[in-house]
């Protein structure tokens, strides 16, 4: 950002977070509700992140990887869930009983087909 | 002997059963590794042989293990086996002695009442006959048990049994057939006669009484000649293929061959020998806690035998064991299904009738990339132990667990270091029971690499998961002990100074501990050691599965819940103090399910700990600088 730009009063400053449902693909999101129907359950209290083996090396987050695949940003969603070492902690804190490990692995699985259009 | 044209249809199945069990042996064999045929060349010419004729006589024919299961099961296997063998051996024999000439074709001893009307009257061919009538009473007796079986599973002392293909149906109909038919035919025939023995002598001349017997025999000839072609033709299609393929398995196995990590000739050989008995499913906690009836290991190699998409039956299994240890064959159902969940995605093929005779199938299966990636983790530089203490993941969601051991160890003056105090990296087991062993591969580099590095002699980790990979994945030079085995050591040396509590316990074999590495006894001396222990209703080998099992990947929680509850009441049913495991995960998961108190047992053993404990450790640091290190 150029000191130009971050002297220009108004909305330029911050890169939009207005997120575009058109844009979004929702292919993964149905793909995994389909094999994974507790993803559902998830009410975002972020216990699995707490918890999270990999999080604590890497900037892993489960509970943000959940707002990724419900609103379809695919770009980031990529990223993360090669992230994941299944290790399972977070299904043993979950309140809602949501099988966090499933989730991830049926999500790694959707990226891959969508990357070769089998989705 | 005009109408003796009624034996083509078993000669036309005999002969086809052979040259194809000949062939379909001869391309496995083929398809063998290199070391798996020197293995087997060896085994042939040395003892293994020797071991295989006599396991193949107590288990395919006697059917040993099923009768220490189950007395009428093992009866209503044994009697179709043995006496089937036995009917066969001593026709010959009889066809051999009796007939006109020796050394006959096969019919001729299949048969031979039809060719001999007349035999058996008197002597030593009466008292023959005699015998080879009770032989075949005893096969009708075990049929007659495997009718009742199939209709009421119960009765067997089984909770349920397979349910069957087309090919397997009218396999089943026509073995049904093949002996009630030989029963009419030789007492129509003897009927006719005037000869036989107790069995179709008595039912032949009440039958001749008010019947045309000798019209009526041809009939009875050319139902035993068709059902035993049927039953010959249907063999490599149905699941009674079993009965040649299981002699296969036995000299393989006994050569040393075992399933490794991938897909070959051993894998597909076992996949042929299931008999689809159902024992597997009768001992499933997914089926009877669960109510789940179509993941058990007899559906997943069927669906291997009949190159299904077997998917979501691969990924739905805890991984418990419990089937393997009962499999009266034999066959690795652990590392077949573990292979199955390494594959990629399976094409869904329902085989033409004619494709399944097949000799080599290829499976269409589209090769899993890596999806994990584990870049970030960065190279950490461990300080010197001698000894290491691996809490794992899930002892970190208990830490009562971990504070217990710390305590132990104190009290023992070990000098130790806990690798993963600041949350460490996953062992990689939970990784390779997802089947992607080669993302757990760097997991298990990283750890390697720092517990090398520690120069530790013994790593001690409180979680069984762990455990297991541990000793069987990771090259290591330190000693790996399970907690339970390590504070064995400890009252063993001396080192640790316990107390005598006055509880009742009753300890829970984690999977990955008892069955999947063997270690039952040092845990039950430990406890034997602080508290009274009672034995549980299923322990040991046949030990129940907490139902949180990482090994089942799309188990919903509600399930789980289920299957826990029902393993913690079969523990609880004698009402102990304390339930006692050796496993976090199933410390967790029993927690909710039950009222019982549960703990790990390091707990049990710290709180046997004289109380001064906590005083004392106190003034330790300053002795030993190694531990201080290690506590902070």
């Amino acid at each position: 950002m150029s000191i130009d730009q971050a002297n220009k009063f108004g909305f330029t400053i911050n890169r939009s977070r207005l997120i575009d449902y058109d844009a979004s693909d929702r292919k993964v999101r149905d793909y995994i509700t389909a094999r994974e129907p507790s993803f559902r359950l998830c009410f975002a209290c972020g216990g699995c992140t707490a918890a999270c083996t990999a999080g604590h090396h890497t900037t892993f987050n489960l509970r943000r990887m959940n707002t990724y695949i419900r609103r379809g940003e695919i770009d980031p969603l990529r990223e993360e869930v090669t992230r994941c070492m299944l290790c399972g902690k977070c299904l043993l804190v979950c309140p809602r009983g949501v099988n966090t490990r499933n989730v991830v692995a049926v999500a790694a699985e959707a990226i891959r087909k969508l990357d070769r259009n089998e989705l | 002997m005009n109408s003796d044209l009624f034996v083509i249809p078993f000669n036309l199945g005999l002969y086809f059963i052979l040259i194809y069990s000949v062939v379909r042996s001869t391309i496995w064999f083929r398809n063998l590794s290199r070391p798996d045929k020197l293995r087997l060349q060896r085994g042939f010419f040395g003892k293994p042989f020797m071991d295989s004729l006599k396991e193949i006589f107590m288990e395919s024919l006697l059917h040993r293990k099923i009768f220490r299961k189950n007395p009428v099961l093992g009866y209503m296997h044994m009697s179709l086996a043995f006496g089937w063998f036995l009917l066969i051996v001593f026709g010959t024999i009889e066809a051999d002695f009796f007939g006109e000439k020796h050394l006959n074709p096969p019919s001729h001893a299949i048969f031979f009442r039809w060719f001999n009307p007349d035999h058996g009257t008197e002597g030593l061919a009466k008292l023959y006959g005699f015998w080879m009538d009770l032989i075949l009473a005893f096969i009708l007796s075990g049929l007659l048990l495997a009718m009742v079986k199939r209709f009421i599973p119960g009765m067997m002392g089984m909770k349920k049994t397979t349910k069957h293909t087309w090919t397997d149906r009218i396999a089943l109909i026509s073995l049904w057939l093949i002996f009630p038919s030989r029963l009419m035919a030789e007492s129509f025939t003897c009927g006719a006669h005037g000869s036989g023995s107790f069995l179709t002598g008595t039912l032949g001349s009440a039958l001749a009484s008010f019947l045309p017997a000798a019209e009526i025999a041809p009939f009875f000839w050319w139902l035993y000649s068709l059902s035993l072609g049927t039953f010959f033709f249907l063999l490599p299609v149905s699941r009674y293929f079993h009965i040649p393929v299981e002699l296969l398995l036995i000299f393989m196995r006994n050569s040393g061959i075992t399933t490794g990590d991938r897909h070959s000739s051993y894998t597909e050989v076992q996949t042929h020998a299931c008999s689809s008995c159902g024992v597997c499913i009768s001992v499933c906690q997914m089926s009877y806690a669960a109510g789940i009836n179509d993941i058990q290991s007899a559906y997943l190699v069927k669906g291997l035998r009949n190159d299904r998409d077997i998917a979501a039956i691969t990924a739905n299994c805890l991984m418990c064991g419990r089937c393997e240890e009962v499999c009266p064959v034999g066959i690795e159902l652990g590392p077949m299904r573990l292979i199955e969940r390494r594959q990629g995605e399976r094409e869904d093929r329902r085989l033409r009738f004619t494709e399944r005779y097949e000799l080599t199938r290829r499976r269409s299966t589209i090769e899993k990339e890596p999806t994990q990636s584990y870049g970030y983790l960065t190279r950490e530089e461990p300080e010197h132990a001698e000894v290491l203490f691996f809490a794992g993941c899930m002892t970190h969601l208990t830490p009562s667990v971990i504070v217990a051991m710390k305590k132990i160890m104190e009290s023992a003056g070990v000098r130790y270091r806990f690798m993963d105090e600041k949350g460490g990296v996953c062992c990689g087991r939970p990784l390779m029971l997802a089947g992607r062993d080669k993302e757990a591969r760097e997991l298990i580099n990283h750890n390697s690499d720092i517990i090398w590095k520690s120069g530790a002699r013994i790593l001690v980790t409180s979680c069984p998961i762990c455990y297991k990979v541990f000793r069987e994945s990771y090259y290591l030079e330190a000693q790996v002990m399970h907690h339970s085995e390590f504070i064995n050591l400890l009252i063993e040396e001396g080192s640790l100074r316990l107390g005598y509590l006055h509880r009742r316990v009753v300890y829970h074999d984690p999977c990955e501990l008892g069955r999947g590495s063997g270690i039952y006894d040092e845990p039950r001396a430990v406890i034997s050691y602080v508290a009274e222990l009672q034995s549980a209703v299923q322990e040991g080998s046949m030990s129940l599965c907490c139902g949180g099992s990482l090994g089942n990947l799309t188990l919903s929680s509600g399930k789980r819940a289920v299957i826990a509850a029902d393993a913690a009441r079969t523990l609880t049913i004698a009402s102990p103090d304390e339930l006692i495991t050796a496993c976090p995960l199933c410390k967790k998961t029993f927690a909710q399910a039950t009222e019982t108190k549960v703990s790990d047992i390091a707990e049990l053993v710290a709180a046997a700990l004289p109380k001064q404990v906590a005083s004392r450790s106190k003034k330790r640091p300053a002795r030993h600088p190694a531990k201080a290190s290690g506590n902070g």
